[in-house]
């Protein structure tokens, strides 16, 4: 049986995985961005497993709320991409430096 | 016992993939790997009884936002080399914060059990239960203003990635609404009085 041990195991281990991989891919944008994605879907396991034991519908509803920003969330980020890609012909952490950060 | 040899093969699946996904050189194959988590975790969703949003992540996330990601992957031409440069220079770092993550969570709930919480048994639900109405009853009730809030967000999300990504190019044709509701009808037809001619 599914306890709630084992799916919140596997949401620390996802987001474990999520974390190496924005140390591993600091580079490209596009993989910083999908790794986010990846952490969110770490956090909403949690949100579920626990609404399932303890019997309370509304961390689903977080869920919800949680997936209807993250989709805003790589939409928006997406066009900023696109239009930076136009500008600078790079996605190239490195690259942006222009405010001299 | 079905349930949990299901478990364990979807959370290798999710595992393995997730892995893969941070470690392969091609974006294009990062967002494909990216989508196989998303579907091992729609199915483990439905295991845990939330059938809703478990299609849910499948219609939006596989279905829109990763379509996205893939169409944006391959528009934009990507050295990927220039990215692999210096990849394998941090993976000590990440390979000891993950690992500090991974024990410090582990020893919370494997050893620990939160104080006792994650030992409790799932309730059993009845045979009738729909999870979509469940959520919905709650959803349009008590958290009625912020789905509104939430559909705000995607209006707006949308409009700037239109606003974003919209180019105004040279020569283009664009339709000017004003000019042409303010136009009348003597600016387009002119009446020509004549007198008539006999036929040669």
């Amino acid at each position: 049986m599914i306890t709630l041990t084992h799916v919140l195991a596997l949401s620390a281990i996802l987001f474990s995985i999520a974390i190496a991989g924005v140390f591993l891919n600091r580079k490209n944008i596009i993989l910083l961005l999908m790794c986010i994605e990846l952490m969110l879907l770490a956090v909403n396991f949690n949100f579920i497993a626990f609404s399932r034991v303890l019997g309370d519908i509304n961390g689903q509803v977080f869920v919800f709320f949680i997936l209807t920003v993250a989709a805003a969330e790589a939409a928006i980020g997406l066009a900023i991409l696109v239009v930076l890609f136009r500008e600078r012909r790079s996605i190239n952490v490195e690259d942006l430096d222009t405010l001299q950060g | 016992m079905f349930a949990s040899i299901l478990f364990i093969i979807f959370s290798a699946v999710l595992i393995g993939a997730a892995l893969a996904m941070i470690l392969v050189k091609n974006p294009v194959h990062s967002a494909l790997l990216l989508v196989l988590c998303f579907f091992a975790s729609a199915v483990i969703w439905l295991m845990l009884d939330a059938e809703f949003l478990g299609i849910v992540l499948v219609l939006v996330y596989v279905g829109a936002v990763m379509v996205l990601f893939l169409f944006v992957v391959m528009m934009l031409d990507i050295n990927i080399e220039e990215f692999r440069r210096g990849f394998a220079r941090y993976w000590p770092v990440a390979l000891a914060v993950a690992g500090f993550v991974v024990f410090a969570m582990v020893n919370l709930i494997v050893v620990k059990h939160l104080g006792g919480v994650a030992l409790k048994a799932a309730p059993e639900l009845p045979a009738d239960y729909s999870n979509t109405r469940e959520l919905g009853a709650v959803l349009f009730t008590r958290y009625a203003y912020a789905a509104q809030l939430a559909a705000v967000i995607l209006l707006v999300a949308s409009v700037a990635a239109i606003v974003l990504t919209l180019r105004r190019r040279a020569g283009g044709k664009p339709q000017d609404i004003a000019q042409q509701v303010a136009v009348s009808a003597k600016d387009r037809v002119r009446i020509v009085k004549m007198a008539s001619e006999k036929r040669s």
